[in-house]
């Protein structure tokens, strides 16, 4: 019980506020914007583009397994080009860019209430770099030799030579170069972030009265800043290594009867580097998810969340967990095996607070009133796939378990479905829920739900079967799988099972594009709160928001953001904004 | 409710799945069956755990789906039941953990009795070396590789002059001896990866790396490399024969030793001719072409 009056809970402002930049043209109002909202479109559409290359990428990687032998484009080398263009382009530059510069931009602001990012300028910058990183990607796909085929995990010494596909080209060049610049343009937009939520939120909207959504995508942030570091040293390095001849990470070789000029420098140094990032980057995608599903789930339950002082706990645990468990990625590496017990027993810890997080979801579903709309039903698919997901970690993270499974096709499922499939379909859920206030107009319902079920069903029978072709033994990274004894007849059934899988997932993209494209125009009038939701970034004069987000004054807080369906209330739900005591409310103190 | 079919369909077909379809792993030739243990013990863990999850949630939609008139509860928190899930988990966590990490000791711990063979990996081959009369393995080192010395055995060591070395060739071992593997590449990082027997491990340029395990049976099985080492990884296919004693010193009779191979050619040693090492430099394209038209 809370005895306080609210008016108690409201601190006088301390400082005035600053008059925002406004813009005074088409160009600064649509292009070199200012405006958070408009850079969130900005980071999502070219997001999405670049996803769409890395969806092609894997419709080509799939034609290859499921029926090989039958595209002759599909040398060895061009396949490995597509594997890792596709690894490196969903985890960097559609899932870390969508979350954080996409989601972070929109909802930071208007969900604590302020009028934009406290840096907007370093905010519209971080936009233009991150464009020129994925530029530089993309142009790789243009030099010759081609991009790098070094697998996204771009391990040294086989990704800087001559037997991998662009490692004595500009593949790996462009690749390294285009990843420092995503690392910059990151650094500028993450900084905003964290200074924004610490600093920048409204009167009465305390730590403990921020929806999970912020603090996912802020928790996410801070990881971010500190492990992206790692990578951007590791890539810096290799980069020496290729251009001027350093041997960080290359010892004495021998390639094709040479020997190489190198001599003395440590492969296992770069891995650990790349998963010091690597495994923290797992979660850098799957906090901002656990944080919007919160907060759909939630919503669409008109239920308050269910614990959740545990739940903003668990998320720091989680992220504070994450970055002492990178070698669970090496445990077959060649590393001291001693190692293996601190990782394992790391690893496995990091179950608990996870799960609490599941159950918390569930628990809020319990007793709730359900309503089954777009964004519930992706958010009910996310936590199918998400426990599946989950739960094979338990398997490769035990490091003997990981032994034989490791680099099998059951990494590839494990991965595919708790940090592909899981976050993606939360992003679904995400752009269901607020793509309203993103335009003002509703998505088409028949549209979505053909998306949905074909989306989450068909994942599902993609990465569900795969998980048993690692356990027969069938290694990941495999161009071909002729002449392997262990590969049956059915096995390869199963593959050409799953690849009509991939195709008919992948057509099921386009509608939803082509719904995100119709809707715009045509979509039904979507009104201010469509959802009946409580988060400020409702409770807006305007919709879609206008530049400054709150007209005259900004909204002060006076509750959390779990108000639905309090005793006592009028209505199932009451807007964070709303002074007045209804009854016991049990906000926790 | 739809979606509550749909969610129960998904548990009692992965269930079915795991129990009726013909993708299971391969019948075991080594002494791991530890590690086949410990994945039967995640196995059900970790389906029960999936099963109660997903069909609670199913129940939970139909139970609590909205209708005219209905009100969710509100119920902040229950700190009786967060902590009772908690330990619950941590039980769960726990039963996973100790059997994986006693497991774990074991794979770690080499018994006393092993033998050493080595294993050589170099983009797209495997070779192998076997210790001598001395029971001994010479040092290496990958500076001394040439294309006389193409595993790098240090030409000074006495230890290594014994050595047997299989180029490029199938590798034959005992089958009830326990065997350490230790692991080196001239070139990238490889992965020595027999799925039979459930072990593997990555081979660094500049490193020993090592696993231990003892053969329980009698056969061929196939060497995949399971760490990515450019555009023939594969095809970087290689064979181990398990044999019985007998049949074992027999092929091992047949094979030669470092110093052996590396005494200026004068007999009839034309079955390793030194331009052996240039002949695989040309493999990058040879093998290409040969996975093309492989299809």
């Amino acid at each position: 019980m809370v005895d306080v009056t609210p008016a108690d809970a409201i601190p006088p402002a301390e400082v005035g506020e600053v008059e925002l930049y406004h813009p005074h043209s088409w160009w600064t109002k649509y292009v070199f914007s200012q405006d958070a909202k408009v850079i969130a479109v900005q980071y999502s559409a070219t997001a999405t583009a670049i996803g769409l290359v890395a969806l092609v990428l894997s419709w080509l990687m799939r034609l290859q397994l499921g029926f090989p032998g039958t595209f002759d484009f599909i040398t060895p080398e061009a396949y490995y080009q597509f594997i890792t263009m596709h690894g490196m382009i969903m985890v960097i530059y559609l899932l870390t860019a969508l979350f954080l510069g996409g989601f972070g931009n929109y909802l930071i602001p208007l969900m604590v209430g302020a009028r934009d990012m406290v840096f907007p300028y370093v905010n519209m910058l971080s936009y233009w770099v991150y464009l020129l990183a994925v530029l530089v990607l993309v142009s790789s796909f243009f030099a010759p030799g081609g991009p790098t085929g070094a697998g996204w995990t771009l391990y040294p010494p086989q990704a800087i030579m001559s037997g991998t596909p662009g490692g004595q080209d500009w593949g790996i060049i462009l690749m390294l170069s285009s990843l420092i610049l995503f690392i910059v343009g990151f650094t500028m937009g993450g900084l905003n972030y964290v200074v924004t939520v610490l600093q920048g939120r409204t009167r009465g909207m305390t730590l403990m009265r921020l929806p999970l959504t912020v603090w996912g995508i802020f928790t996410a942030t801070v990881m971010a800043l500190l492990a992206f570091p790692a990578l951007f040293v590791a890539c810096v390095m290799m980069l020496l290594d290729r251009v001027l001849g350093t041997s960080f990470f290359m010892p004495a070789i021998v390639e094709m009867g040479a020997q190489l000029q190198h001599n003395g420098g440590s492969p296992i140094l770069f891995q650990h580097l790349f998963w010091f990032f690597g495994h923290p980057e797992v979660y850098i995608v799957a906090l901002p998810a656990f944080g919007i599903v919160s907060d759909l789930i939630s919503t669409h339950a008109r239920k308050n969340i269910f614990g959740y002082r545990m739940m903003v706990w668990a998320i720091l645990a989680i992220g504070a967990l994450s970055f002492v468990v990178w070698a669970h990625h090496m445990y077959v590496s060649g590393m001291n095996p001693y190692f293996g017990f601190f990782f394992a027993t790391t690893t496995l810890i990091i179950a608990v607070p996870t799960a609490i997080k599941v159950y918390n979801w569930v628990l809020t579903l319990w007793r709730g009133d359900i309503h089954l709309t777009l964004p519930m039903l992706f958010a009910l698919a996310f936590i199918v796939t998400f426990v599946n997901g989950g739960l094979t970690g338990l398997f490769l993270g035990n490091v003997v378990v990981d032994v034989p499974l490791s680099d099998t096709m059951f990494v590839v499922a494990h991965f595919h479905m708790v940090m592909g499939v899981a976050p993606i379909l939360v992003i679904f859920g995400a752009i269901y829920h607020w793509y309203p206030k993103v335009t003002g107009r509703m998505l088409d319902e028949t549209l979505g739900k053909f998306h949905f079920w074909v989306t989450f069903v068909g994942a599902y029978l993609i990465f569900f079967p795969m998980h048993y072709l690692g356990l027969m033994g069938v290694p990941r990274r495999y161009a071909e799988l002729t002449d392997m004894t262990i590969m049956t007849e059915s096995a390869r059934h199963l593959n050409s099972f799953i690849s009509i899988m991939a195709f008919t997932v992948g057509f099921a993209q386009m509608v939803f594009l082509f719904n995100l494209i119709w809707s715009i125009r045509h979509g039904r009038g979507a009104g201010g709160n469509p959802w009946r939701a409580t988060t400020l970034e409702w409770q807006t004069p305007q919709t879609p928001p206008a530049h400054g987000n709150f007209g005259k004054e900004l909204p002060i807080v006076y509750r959390w953001a779990y108000d639905y369906s309090v005793p006592g209330a009028k209505e199932d739900f009451i807007p964070q904004n709303v002074p007045g005591d209804f009854a016991p409310s049990r906000e926790p103190a | 409710m739809a979606v509550v079919l749909v969610l129960v369909l998904i548990v009692v077909g992965s269930v079915l799945f795991h129990f009726l379809s013909p993708w299971w792993w391969t019948p075991i030739a080594s002494n791991w069956d530890y590690i086949d243990h410990t994945i039967i013990i995640s196995f059900w863990i970790t389906g029960i755990v999936f099963a109660a999850v997903v069909l609670f949630m199913a129940y939970c939609v139909f139970r609590f789906r909205h209708r005219e008139g209905n009100r969710a509860t509100y119920e902040p928190e229950n700190k009786r039941l967060e902590s009772w899930l908690m330990i619950v988990t941590a039980f769960g966590v726990t039963a996973l953990l100790v059997p994986g990490l006693f497991v774990w000791s074991r794979f770690v711990t080499v018994p006393s009795d092993a033998t050493e063979i080595e294993v050589v990996a170099q983009q797209w081959q495997w070779s192998f070396r076997l210790p001598g009369k001395d029971g001994k393995l010479g040092t290496s080192d990958t500076r001394d590789v040439t294309a006389d010395n193409p595993l790098g055995v240090a030409p000074k060591d006495p230890n290594g002059q014994d050595d047997v070395l299989v180029e490029a060739a199938d590798l034959h071992l005992p089958v009830g001896k326990p065997v350490k593997v230790l692991l080196r590449s001239i070139d990238v990082l490889h992965d020595f990866y027999i799925p039979e027997f459930r072990a593997k491990m990555d081979m660094i340029p500049g490193s020993v790396t090592y696993f231990w395990f003892t053969p329980i049976r009698t056969g061929t099985f196939q060497v995949l490399c399971a760490e990515l080492c450019g555009q023939g990884h594969p095809l970087m296919h290689g064979v181990v024969v398990v044999d019985t004693e007998q049949d074992y010193l027999a092929w091992l009779g047949q094979q030669q030793t470092f110093a052996q191979l590396s005494a200026p050619p004068q007999s009839g040693s034309a079955n390793q001719p030194p331009g052996k090492i240039i002949a695989s430099s040309l493999g990058v394209a040879a093998n290409s072409k040969l996975s093309r038209s492989a299809q």
